[in-house]
């Protein structure tokens, strides 16, 4: 029987050590998966973690994808680490990436065929106003009816995605698609372009913006009193109150922050690698920006890391699902895997295990 | 607009239908909720319960061996939650959709080979010249086994929390998890049933999905469904029949969506599609302001970790 | 008089990590015989009694009850043979009425509509009347605690425990509850009682087992000694009472006039018309029950709680719109009852918890970048002047003991130097030594020219330090007295408020 202890003081060995061990456990487990799928286990964990970075036929490739896929997993995921800390639940990050890349494509195509430096900024503007102002809805049903962040940024998800439906068939629909759905490729027009800044390295402005975001988010929690009132408020609410923190501004603030982080990584997105507004452009990072979050240990450095880690897992399982037909699914199934273990090895930081006898106690 | 073409009693008995799958999940998340636990995973054990109600269903040829499999799929799901949360002390919201995340994409796994197949028929109860009587016969006799057990299920929760000792010891548990320990209740064993309660009902619930409602294997078949559940335990302030009521109203707005959309409405049908999430959103922004708030009626120790020291 | 023996102890031992909870503890309790478990805060008492009740299982010994080995595994099998406890902190659900409470702490209770009819008998046998049907959220304490008992008495126990009964009951209601116990003593049932105050175990019990830190170190007739021998068996030394300096009193620092504020818990207790006035120099002890407006008042002062600006003035300025931080600037600092997750936050550090009041009156923000090595000195500081015992500034709040986390949270504010400081329990659940320092260190705070509020439920803790004494019932304030002269009959009076004597006599306690 297993017993916990709860540690006097944290532990400083498990809060950095919990990570690999869940990353090692994962990798176990999810080698069962893979072998219950009649996958080789060893080529499939060795597809998806080296050879995106070492395989010399694959990785030319590969390697500046993990930058692309990275970048808006972190810029997402440094935002809602700061709600998280705070106790301010945004999971409907997807939603709001979604939403920043209509608003920043509904301006840059308002502006259509001007060929101005000024456009790109004022897109990005306009992305992270979207991410924003979808984030608000939710803080201010919260500060003023007190309903629940979690639920109301959830449901807006899926109201986004109707939006962008419709806007990939009609508001935003290319005039000159010839009759298919999506917008025109805003990637293709150099006002509008967010292109490689550095060419083989898969850095885009949103990568930037994602390193910027990192540094910003240590600063503040390290030694900026608003990242203190963010851990307070997050661990000891009534401490809180009593130390002067105001909760409702943090509630707002938080998500106004994570709403507006997600929504430029939409715009990057849709200027950038994905080029255009379709049904489909949604593809999860909202979601998965959460693992990266957990991984990263609500850390902004930890949570650069986790970033490219699960980037590599995407491209990795690209990988796989390329060379042994391993289903798309599984690499999502394998990421929420990641988390589960986070999450159950999360206590060594703060207990102590203890194996015991039966019925003692 | 055109109204009158639509038979209000098809619709009543559409809806009855329509609710089904949050129905059942929202009363087993609301006996989850009453133990002081707040599983944010419905939607995931949900969707595992659609496909492993789909698989059974369809490899053995048998609608009740489905919606049985699907009650399993979930409750074997939840479980995770629950070794997470009650033993390992996770934190509740961050498991929970852990659970969806993983639900979603272990869902898709296992259902690859099963996209385009078609299940056993769940049929109607046989009522016999009941089903035929005017406007009752449809909507009291006319449905398959399923709606009449989600309405039972009701009743039995109502019941047991109201009048049995399991029912007051739950209530306990959730009300306040260190007196319940002190008193000499196992706070983890009875959170432990609660959560696989809850389970079976969201798996058997997403069975529903795919196997009458659509009734068909595709990737992320629940559409929200458990988010949507989720909030109708607020909407009910954690009463059994008020979840009813909610779920209802729920598959009443689902249907008339459905039928303005067949029916060629003017508003385009990505805006009707929307109705349901943001009419959920508008009760729970009600339920949650005003006078009758519903977070007073929240169990006091609901998604609080429960850890016996000393 | 000799009785024959009920429970017996022998050589009970339970460890936890790094702390001896008990170590070969042994004594033995008659049939019919109230004996007194005595000891200080963390002396082992809570631990040797969850061990009778099966909620914890020694490490090492054995009891026997009746004559008859007994080691219960749960509190069903103590339950089961005959051992009923009342807990210090209730074991009740707010939400859940008085049968339901009672119905839980039974093995097998019968039907709700008998069970309603069983509880009004009893209770009223033992002048304790209660409503089977209220809700237990709405009920004041004394009641609350008869619930408790009822629960026990309708089991028939042999042997009751009660933890710390009479923490929450007003003189008057003590003088009942003693009622109640003795007459049951008379019946044959044996009564573990567990306190700290002397006076009460005098009275009351045959036979008392002193511990401290794990260990008996006496038993005695409690009749034969007096209050300061037992004092000096529970702590070990012998204790010096707080000195205080006579001094002058000077202008009014703190006034407060028609104060009214609505509790945020919906079974809170609302303020009601509060006014009072401290001057500089003054200490005013608040006397009240538990749950009788203490919370609030401590929110309404520490700025969590707005009210009308004019309603809170210090040193003539109105501060009542104020939030926590501007009320500082002003000199106002407070300490709340409740040391990890209001005072301090647990999982943080000192160093941490030290800047969460100090950041405004040291200047710790600079364009909101806090200065963590002015921090550091200011905690240092306070772990120095405040002999807080801890590894350094980096410890968890959580990892510091009692006594030593108390001493952090009222140096902090103490160390800012306050015009006006109100603490709540400042010296609840700590040490002798600790509290004695602490109710020393409030003092000086005055002599150096503060206005002082202490909020206590411990009435000897407030006739040690205050000037002026006033009662706090039901959200409202009497006017305050003089502490000289002051008998513990008219505090009791004062503590029931308007209801006076007639308050244990089940009187609707309905609030407006």
């Amino acid at each position: 029987m297993l017993r916990l202890e709860k540690r006097p003081n944290p532990s400083r060995f498990w809060i950095y050590g919990t990570p690999f061990l869940a990353v090692a456990l994962t990798m176990i487990a999810g080698g069962i998966m893979f072998a219950l799928l009649g996958k080789d286990p060893v080529a499939a964990i060795k597809l998806i973690f080296l050879d995106p970075l070492f395989n010399g036929d694959v990785a030319s490739y590969s390697r500046p994808q993990i930058l692309v896929k990275a970048a808006p997993l972190v810029l997402i995921s440094i935002g809602l680490s700061l709600g998280f800390r705070a106790g301010v639940w945004n999971i409907g990050a997807e939603g709001q990436y979604v939403m920043g890349a209509i608003f920043g494509a509904a301006t840059g195509l308002a502006f259509y065929p001007t060929e101005s430096r000024l456009v790109f900024p004022l897109m990005v503007l306009a992305g992270a106003f979207g991410g924003f102002i979808w984030a608000m809805i939710p803080a201010i049903l919260k500060t003023r009816f007190r309903t629940s962040e979690i639920l109301v940024s959830l449901l807006l998800v899926y109201v986004a995605k109707q939006i962008l439906a419709s806007a990939a068939l009609s508001f935003l629909k290319n005039p000159e698609g010839a009759g298919f759905p999506g917008s025109r490729n805003l990637a293709q027009i150099p006002a509008m372009a967010n292109g490689e800044l550095i060419a083989g390295t898969g850095l885009h402005w949103g990568g930037v913006a994602a390193f910027l975001a990192v540094g910003a988010a240590y600063v503040l929690l390290q030694r900026h009193i608003l990242g203190f009132q963010i851990k307070l408020a997050g661990q000891a609410p009534r401490a809180a109150r009593f130390a002067g923190v105001n909760p409702d501004r943090l509630v707002v603030l938080c998500m106004g922050l994570s709403g507006a982080l997600a929504g430029l990584a939409g715009l990057f997105e849709v200027t950038g690698p994905a080029g255009q507004i379709t049904i489909d452009f949604g593809v999860g990072y909202g979601f998965t920006a959460i693992i990266v979050a957990f991984l990263g240990r609500l850390n902004p450095l930890g949570i650069l890391f986790a970033g490219l880690l699960m980037a590599l897992t995407y491209i990795g399982g690209e990988l796989a699902q390329f060379m042994l037909g391993l289903p798309a699914a599984a690499i999502q199934a394998f990421q929420g895997m990641l988390l589960f273990f986070l999450l159950a090895v999360d206590l060594l930081s703060n207990y102590r295990v203890r194996l015991i006898g039966w019925g003692a106690r | 607009m055109d109204f009158t073409s639509l038979n209000f009693v098809v619709l009543i008995a559409a809806l009855m239908v329509a609710s089904v799958p949050i129905m059942l999940a929202a009363i087993g998340e609301l006996v989850v909720e009453r133990a002081g636990v707040l599983n944010l995973g419905v939607e995931g054990m949900m969707i595992i319960g659609a496909v492993c109600g789909f698989i059974a269903a369809v490899e053995t040829g048998s609608p009740f061996l489905g919606f049985l499999g699907g009650a399993v799929g979930g409750a074997v799901l939840s479980l995770i939650f629950a070794v997470l949360t009650q033993t390992l002390l996770a934190n509740q919201v961050a498991t929970g959709l852990a659970l969806t995340l993983f639900g979603l994409g272990l869902s898709s796994l296992l259902g690859q080979n099963y996209v385009g197949m078609k299940p056993p028929v769940t049929g109607k109860v046989p009522f016999g010249p009941l089903a035929d009587l005017p406007v009752v016969g449809p909507i009291l006799f006319g449905h398959d086994w399923v709606v009449y057990f989600s309405i039972l299920i009701i009743a039995i929760v109502w019941w047991a929390l109201k009048a049995t000792r399991l029912g007051l010891i739950l209530r306990a548990v959730g009300e306040n998890h260190d007196a319940a320990h002190s008193l000499g209740y196992n706070v983890r064993r009875i959170r432990l049933g609660a959560i696989m309660f809850g389970g079976a009902m969201a798996g058997m619930g997403g069975a529903y999905v795919s196997l009458v409602r659509v009734p068909q294997w595709t990737d992320g078949i629940t559409a929200g469904a458990g988010w949507i559940a989720l909030a109708i335990v607020v909407f009910a302030s954690w009463r059994p029949w008020r979840v009813m009521l909610g779920s209802y109203l729920f598959g009443g707005i689902t249907v008339l969506q459905l039928n303005m959309q067949a029916a060629g409405s003017a508003i385009p049908v990505q805006y009707l599609s929307m109705a349901p999430y943001l009419i959920t959103i508008l009760v729970l922004v009600i339920m949650s302001s005003g006078k009758g708030r519903a977070a007073l009626n929240a169990p006091a120790s609901l998604g609080q970790n429960f850890h016996a020291t000393r | 008089m000799t009785r024959q023996t009920l429970l017996a102890l022998e050589g009970i031992s339970k460890s936890y990590p790094g702390v001896k909870a008990n170590e070969n503890v042994g004594f033995t309790i008659g049939a019919g015989e109230v004996h007194a478990l005595l000891g200080e805060n963390g002396a082992g008492k809570s631990t040797l009694v969850k061990m009778i009740y099966g909620l914890v299982r020694p490490d090492e010994g054995q009891m026997t009850l009746g004559g008859a080995p007994f080691a219960p595994a749960a509190p069903r099998e103590a339950r089961a043979r005959g051992v009923a406890m009342v807990f210090q902190h209730f074991s009740l659900f707010d939400a859940l009425n008085v049968a339901e409470n009672v119905a839980l702490g039974m093995d097998n209770p019968p039907p709700q509509r008998e069970l309603a009819a069983k509880i009004r008998d009893v209770s009223e046998g033992y002048g304790l009347p209660l409503d089977p049907a209220r809700l237990v959220g709405d009920l004041s304490a004394g009641e609350r605690q008869r619930v408790e008992i009822i629960r026990c008495l309708l089991q028939d126990p042999k042997l009751l425990i009660m933890d710390e009964p009479t923490s929450v009951l007003t003189p008057q209601e003590v003088n009942i509850l003693f009622d109640t116990l003795r007459k049951l003593a008379s019946e044959g049932t044996s009564i573990l009682y567990i306190s700290h105050k002397l006076e009460e175990i005098r009275t009351l019990c045959d036979g008392a087992t002193i511990l401290r830190r794990g260990k008996v170190v006496g038993s005695c007739n409690p009749r034969e000694k007096t209050a300061r021998e037992l004092a000096e068996l529970m702590v070990g030394t012998t204790l010096t009472p707080p000195e205080r300096a006579k001094i002058e009193t000077g202008e009014v620092a703190l006034e407060i006039k028609g104060l009214s504020v609505r509790s945020l818990n919906p079974f809170g207790t609302s303020l009601k018309d509060i006014s009072l006035s401290v001057r500089k120099g003054e200490v005013l002890g608040i006397g009240g029950v538990a749950g009788n407006g203490q919370d609030e008042l401590l929110l309404a002062l520490s700025g969590e709680l707005r009210s009308a600006p004019a309603a809170i003035t210090v040193l003539g300025q109105p501060v009542g719109q104020l939030g926590p931080n501007d009320r500082r600037r002003v000199g106002l600092l407070t300490g709340p009852e409740e040391r990890l997750g209001h005072a301090a936050a647990p999982d943080m550090s000192l160093l941490e918890n030290a800047f969460l009041t100090g950041a405004v009156r040291r200047r710790l923000v600079r364009n909101g970048f806090i200065d963590w090595l002015e921090t550091k000195i200011f905690a240092e500081d306070i772990i120095k002047t405040f002999d807080v015992r801890t590894p350094g500034v980096l410890t968890a709040a959580r990892a510091l003991s009692g006594g030593n986390l108390q001493k952090f949270v009222i140096g902090r504010e103490i160390m800012q130097e306050p015009a006006v400081i109100i603490v709540n329990q400042p010296t609840w659940g700590v040490d002798a030594a600790a509290a004695a320092f602490i109710r020393q260190a409030l003092l000086d705070r005055a002599a150096a020219g503060a206005a002082v509020v202490v909020i206590s439920q411990d009435i000897d803790e407030i006739l040690e330090v205050a000037d002026r004494f006033a009662a706090l019932n039901e959200g409202r304030l009497s006017a305050p007295v003089p502490t000289k002269g002051l008998t513990v009959d008219r505090i009791g009076l004062m503590l029931g408020g308007a209801h006076g004597m007639h308050s244990a006599e089940g009187h609707d306690h309905a609030t407006a």
